[in-house]
């Protein structure tokens, strides 16, 4: 039997009288990467920033390893942040640092190890996302926008979390970077177990690297499942989401 | 989990053997343990001074991570840089778990031979004196940037100008958010510098009994100096820190770069407005500044040197001259000129990193309230030359 290392349950969420979702209920379990899926303004984003603790949900409950949320003290809250990465949609990198400090950052923070160790896992984690060791002492300025993202991916791998937080990894990379960007991911999964959420629009990563997924739809999960179970749903934004030209070829060819 | 101390103290154990010394690893080698298995390590003296042959027995090792597996592997290579011929040191794991290898290939997969760069060590000396060189030559390039930007505005202005093209409305917002809303904080301020003006003068004046005096103090000190500078201080900070911070953020944005691809210049758009804004409300605001601080130096004549109101305004009409408060008001659109294209040319000099936001903004304060001071001096020196 798999773990569920995420739940959410009945959320709800409110921006003023605006309700962006009414109930809404996940599982997601170890080991698997789960897409959040849906139209735009359909709360991808927000359901995201609910996990990580950036945004308060207006009710509901959410658990993440184990630990509900709601009202957790200072000090879980702390712990927990210590245990997943996330990689922001623009890769949030802190101008003012090079890359290597960058991915430092936590370590240097949270842990008490030395400083050539840190320098060789920096080191280790710009390989393992395919970026030049040349690049470490850059700022994030002098970068690609792929670069970034590779950068901004270890970052969020510097302290190997159990989990990975990406909002639309792909977006904004040339087709050939997004697929390189895709099997990173897949391959970084297979390599240190981890669990990967990510939020994406990319129908490419959907087929091909998400093994379950949630659909957002009028304010709610419409579906829930593989990819196989998914497409089976009567719902309009799924019809027409894999009903289009670049899915219809997609699901001829399978994964 | 980081480990307690019992804990720790068995990760690390040696036992004589036949073949050799062995070394028992055990426990969990992940991040947060790091620093105590390090110290652990470093508590054994064969760790230094290893006699060889030496066996790493890792069988016990439960978890670990790439920051484990990258130490394991940095301290074996310190032991083995030690060793006089390579079969001194060997790795043995009966039974080591599956979680270990896979690590073990990866790194080995990632972890190159090549370190990061490293930043060559500077000479201090030398370094001293390319600091002092770089400052001179960024100054002369900032000046002459900062002609061009001038240039620029003042030729926006001018086209603007024959075309009656300015941009109303933004103007009138700008106006609105420079001036009206900073009517509070300059009627405070100018209240008490015109307060504590007049109480400084009326201590001495008391003593010659010659207090009516007290009125041309106050009011031409606020209105020729006081009011012109203490008003343009606080807006160099108020407007002029926020036109830096504001361009300087839509630069990091590439706002601009979309606003000059759609075709809308930047100096039309943002420069001209803030600064015509600024030129039309800093006069109004030393106006202001005046009332407000002669009516200040009003109330302290009254309670400190029994001076009514109604003496004092009928020795204002006699005394003031109006040139007094030209004097004051004139200076106003130059104040406001330079604020405004110090603020400006500032925010477009942030570069890409959030940091250079923050170093603007200083900048640009401090530049404009010294270059106010300055423009008042000079003032100051045409105003005697030419008796007004
Ligand atoms: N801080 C906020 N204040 C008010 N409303 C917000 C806020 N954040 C999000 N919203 C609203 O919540 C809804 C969901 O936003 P969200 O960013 O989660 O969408 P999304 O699914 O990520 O869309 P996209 O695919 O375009 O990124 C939108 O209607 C948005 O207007
Ligand atoms: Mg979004």
């Amino acid at each position: 039997m798999k773990k569920p290392l995420i739940r959410v349950e009945n959320l709800v969420t409110r921006f003023g009288d605006h309700v962006v979702h009414d109930g809404v209920n996940l599982t997601i379990y170890e080991g698997e990467i789960y897409g959040i899926l849906g139209g735009s303004g359909s709360g991808k984003t927000t359901i995201l920033r609910e996990l990580i603790m950036l945004h308060e949900p207006t009710a509901g409950r959410v658990t993440v390893l184990g630990h509900d949320l709601g009202g957790a003290p200072r000090e879980l809250r702390q712990r927990l942040r210590t245990q997943w990465g996330v990689l922001f949609q623009f890769g949030a990198l802190f101008t003012s640092l090079t890359i290597a400090e960058n991915i430092a950052v936590k370590l240097k923070e949270y842990t008490r190890i030395s400083d050539s160790l840190i320098d060789d896992i920096v080191a280790t984690k710009l390989e393992m996302v395919g970026l030049d060791l040349k690049v470490a002492s850059l700022y994030p300025s002098e970068l690609s926008g792929g670069m970034v993202k590779r950068a901004a991916l270890a970052r969020a791998l510097a302290m190997d979390p159990r989990l990975l937080f990406l909002d639309e990894p792909t977006s904004g990379l040339d087709p050939i970077s997004a697929e390189q960007f895709d099997n990173l991911i897949v391959q970084l999964k297979n390599l240190l177990g981890l669990t990967i959420v990510m939020v994406t629009h990319d129908i490419d990563s959907i087929f091909t690297v998400v093994d379950r997924m949630a659909v957002l739809g009028d304010r709610k999960v419409v579906a829930e499942g593989s990819i196989n179970e998914v497409v089976q749903v009567n719902h309009p934004f799924i019809r027409q989401f894999f009903g289009g030209n670049r899915a219809m070829i997609r699901r001829k060819h399978g994964k | 989990m980081p480990l307690n101390s019992e804990q720790t103290l068995k990760i690390i154990r040696t036992v004589p053997a036949k073949e050799g010394k062995i070394f028992y690893l055990s426990g969990a080698w992940t991040l947060s343990n790091l620093p105590e298995i390090e110290k652990a390590l470093k508590k054994y003296r064969e760790f230094k001074h290893p006699s060889y042959p030496l066996i790493l027995d890792i069988s016990g090792i439960t978890l670990i991570d790439t920051a484990g597996m990258l130490f394991f592997l940095k301290a074996r290579e310190t032991l083995r840089n030690k060793a006089r011929r390579k079969t001194d040191i060997s790795v043995r794991g009966v039974g080591v778990n599956e979680e270990f290898l896979k690590m073990f290939r990866l790194i080995r997969r990632y972890k190159k031979e090549r370190a990061l760069p490293k930043p060559r060590p500077r000479n201090p000396f030398a370094s001293f004196f390319e600091a002092i060189g770089r400052h001179f030559f960024n100054g002369i390039d900032s000046a002459f940037l900062f002609l061009d930007f001038i240039g620029r505005t003042y030729a926006t202005f001018l086209r603007d100008l024959l075309r009656f093209s300015f941009r109303i409305r933004e103007i009138s917002n700008l106006v609105k958010k420079a001036g009206v809303m900073a009517l509070p904080i300059i009627g405070i301020t100018t209240f008490l510098i015109g307060v504590v003006i007049a109480f400084q003068s009326a201590v001495q004046l008391q003593q010659y009994g010659a207090n009516i005096f007290i009125v041309e103090i106050v009011s031409i000190a606020i209105a020729r100096e006081l009011s012109p500078i203490i008003t343009s201080i606080v807006v160099a900070g108020r407007s002029g820190s926020s036109y830096t911070a504001q361009l300087g953020a839509m630069k990091i944005t590439e706002e601009l770069d979309a606003m000059s691809v759609m075709g809308f210049d930047i100096f039309h758009f943002l420069i001209l407005p803030r600064s015509i804004a600024l030129i039309i409300v800093l006069p109004l605001l030393i106006f202001f500044g005046d009332i407000i601080g002669i009516f200040g130096g009003m109330i302290v004549a009254k309670y400190q040197l029994g001076i009514t109101p109604i003496s004092f305004i009928d020795r204002l009409y006699e005394v003031f001259a109006m040139r007094h408060f030209y004097a004051g008001i004139i200076k106003g659109p130059f104040f406001a000129a330079t604020i405004a294209a110090i603020g400006c040319f500032r925010g477009l000099q942030v570069t890409r990193d959030t940091e250079s936001i923050g170093r603007q903004t200083t900048i640009s304060v401090v530049n404009s309230i010294f270059m106010v001071i300055i423009i008042d001096a000079v003032f100051s020196i045409i105003f005697t030359e030419l008796g007004i």
